[in-house]
């Protein structure tokens, strides 16, 4: 296999259907709840998908998002909600009615069947002419890689192998959505990477639109175009990555994706501070959008903290306007960077990270050093939930 | 593997002596060319050709061979939809009911079993022949496919059928393309079991037989009764030969099976 070119990788900045309020969603999720007993494992859940999007499903484990997947294939029954595909209700349609496919975590390949009958399954039951099946089966080979490979058995082959015709197999009818649980577990991650890049340049290749389920944030931000934050059966929130990361809209999200300082404190009287944190008063880049007085909470992503061995100057060009004294713990070296962590005076625990470039390496500081750790006025997200 | 020990390998001669001793006996005096059972006389193939002349005993022996060919596939249509109703359709009321009432003949004794039928058969005044023992048969075989294709089902991976429908395939067709094909090697295994049991009972069918329905273990029996004669150690022969190979073939079967179904997971 091999990578495809770096140019894929970048997002699609010009790609944002869901900005666009004359676009109608592929798929509408309405007030969708599943519920196992008690337990809801998809809670009112509401969603628009729109056509040749990449869509990411990310949470911790047991937050619903295969109960999610299952009930948009028909193999759960929802207990309440719609799910809308092109505004027709999938809710009485079977699964094998359902026009999407859905990629298993386990591959489910039939075990009997070779590799090309396991590509030509769904193409049978539409009853297809004989050539014209050979005919997609070959195409939909060639293009996973697995030409030579079409009358092996599936035990016969590597788990990446296995993966591909997975991938194949879902991919040959052209599903309207293409639904993908957790696709590259079971790869290393070398392979992963391939694939991730592999998937998308597929993916925008054959315009499709693929939601995909994931356990892995790197992966998410990679692959997808939106990525929706799950946690107990609701949606935390769902916005492109780099949004997502830069403007969480919620402790929960800021924590869980990456990681991150907090601050709790009040709204400062001028609109644009904090006050009373473990740090005393920051400044942070525009006005809050709470009352003065009212909670909130500061995070500051890790490698946002710069470390000297003197305060900033207040004129610098960064406009360092919070500034901290603080005490190296210890540092963990992981070749790209280092992740430092670090107490203040009052023992506040704060975490800075920095990438090891430059001949200025980071090792000049060491275990129980005085450093400043500051930070700019924008570089303070202000939650207020 | 570990060495043998000297007390382990005279218990395992001995335990299997006790089982296959009388059965080898029997083999060997089969080709016994003299005429007295207990007295060897040298090899022969006689009682064999002897064996081909007795009408009565092939008949008997052909009537077997129907009775076991029809029971054994009827046990196997059957039991295979009680396993899959037991396996796929979960908690439907009375399901613990009807798991206990498939797997009570197992341990029922035969003459319960045959006694019952008997009584059935009777009370609604059905004519005792060949199909009352066939319908006796399955009943009895019918537990036994039952446990072996629900053992198959259970560590049946879902996701292949879950599969199968989401590439667009009935829930019939998802049974006959993917389940069947995955669980044949078990209810193939279960039809050569039932096969073998219906070729060698003789309890239950004496009870539900009747006239013109002489089953082969019927008639060696009776005959037996008369005094033990080479020519009826000649049949059972060919009997445990049957009776073997029909085993030895399921037991491959199963293996099979466990090996095909296994989930081509890493
Ligand atoms: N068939 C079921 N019966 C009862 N509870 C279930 C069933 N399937 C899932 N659940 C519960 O629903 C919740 C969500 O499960 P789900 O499989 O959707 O989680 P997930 O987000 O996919 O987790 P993971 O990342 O570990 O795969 C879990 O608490 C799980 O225990
Ligand atoms: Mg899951």
């Amino acid at each position: 296999m091999q990578t495809v070119g770096s140019k894929q990788g970048v997002a699609r900045r010009d790609f944002a259907p869901w900005t666009d309020h004359t676009l109608a969603p592929l798929l509408r999720i309405e007030g969708l709840t599943k519920r196992f007993g008690a337990y809801p494992a998809v809670d009112n859940l509401s969603l628009a998908i729109y056509p040749g999007e990449f869509f990411a499903l990310l949470g911790p484990s047991g937050c619903g998002k295969t109960t999610l997947l299952r009930l948009i294939a028909g193999f759960e029954r929802a207990s309440a909600g719609r799910i809308l595909l092109d505004g027709v209700d999938l809710l009485p349609v079977p699964p094998h009615r359902r026009p999407v496919n859905m990629m298993f975590q386990s591959y489910a390949l039939f075990p009997h069947l070779t590799v090309a009958g396991n590509v030509a399954f769904g193409l049978k039951q539409e009853g297809l002419p004989k050539a014209q099946i050979a005919k997609r089966v070959g195409e939909m080979l060639a293009l996973v890689h697995l030409e030579n490979f079409g009358s092996r058995k599936p035990h016969e082959l590597s788990g990446g192998q296995r993966q591909r015709v997975a991938l194949a197999r879902s991919l040959v009818k052209r599903p309207r959505i293409l639904l993908l649980d957790e696709p590259m577990a079971a790869l290393d991650k070398k392979l992963r990477g391939e694939t991730q890049f592999e998937l998308m340049e597929l993916q925008r290749r054959l315009g499709l639109t693929f939601i995909i389920v994931t356990h892995d944030q790197s992966e998410a931000m990679t692959v997808a175009d939106r990525i929706a934050v799950m946690d107990r059966g609701h949606l935390m929130q769902v916005a492109p990555p780099a949004e997502i990361y830069e403007q969480p809209n919620s402790r929960w999200v800021a924590d869980f994706i990456g990681s991150v300082n907090l601050f709790e404190g009040r709204v400062g009287l001028d609109g644009s501070s904090v006050e009373g944190t473990a740090l005393g008063r920051l400044r942070v880049g525009a006005k809050i959008a709470a009352e003065p007085g009212a909670p909130v909470w500061v995070a500051v992503r890790p490698e946002q903290l710069r470390m000297g061995p003197n305060p900033a100057e207040p004129d610098a060009q960064w406009a360092l306007e919070n500034d901290v004294a603080a005490t190296l713990a210890d540092v963990a070296y992981l070749g790209d960077l280092s992740i430092y962590r670090l107490r203040t005076a009052a023992g506040v625990p704060l975490q800075a990270s920095r990438a090891n470039v430059g001949p200025f390496a980071p090792r000049t500081i060491a275990s129980n050093d005085k450093v400043w750790l500051n930070f700019p006025r924008a570089a303070a997200i202000v939650l207020t939930q | 593997m570990r060495k043998l020990s000297a007390f382990n390998l005279a218990t395992l001669v001995l335990g299997i002596a006790f089982l296959y001793l009388p059965i080898v006996i029997l083999i060997v005096y089969s080709f016994n060319a003299s005429r007295l059972v207990v007295v060897w006389g040298g090899w022969s193939m006689h009682w064999y050709a002897e064996l081909a002349g007795d009408a009565p005993l092939l008949g008997a022996a052909f009537i077997s061979l129907r009775v076991a060919l029809v029971s054994a596939t009827a046990a196997t249509v059957l039991g295979t939809l009680a396993a899959v109703a037991l396996v796929r359709f979960g908690r439907f009321r009375g399901r613990l009911l009807f798991a206990a009432m498939i797997y009570a003949p197992l341990v029922m004794p035969e003459v319960i079993t045959g006694l019952s039928m008997l009584l059935l058969f009777v009370a609604i005044s059905v004519d005792r022949g060949f199909w009352t023992v066939v319908i006796a048969h399955t009943t009895m075989a019918l537990c036994f496919v039952a446990v072996i294709v629900q053992a198959r089902l259970v560590d049946f991976d879902m996701s292949l059928e879950e599969a199968a429908m989401d590439l667009g395939a009935s829930p019939g067709r998802t049974f006959m393309a993917v389940t069947l094909p995955l669980i044949l090697p078990a209810i193939a295994a279960s039809w050569m079991l039932a096969f073998a049991l219906s070729l060698d009972d003789l309890v239950i069918a004496s009870f539900t037989t009747g006239p013109g329905a002489t089953t082969l273990p019927i008639r060696i029996y009776s005959e037996v009764r008369l005094g033990v004669s080479p020519e009826m150690n000649a049949v059972c022969s060919i009997v445990v030969a049957v009776v073997g190979i029909a085993v030895i073939a399921a037991s491959l079967l199963t293996k099979i099976g466990a090996a095909r179904g296994a989930p081509a997971g890493n």
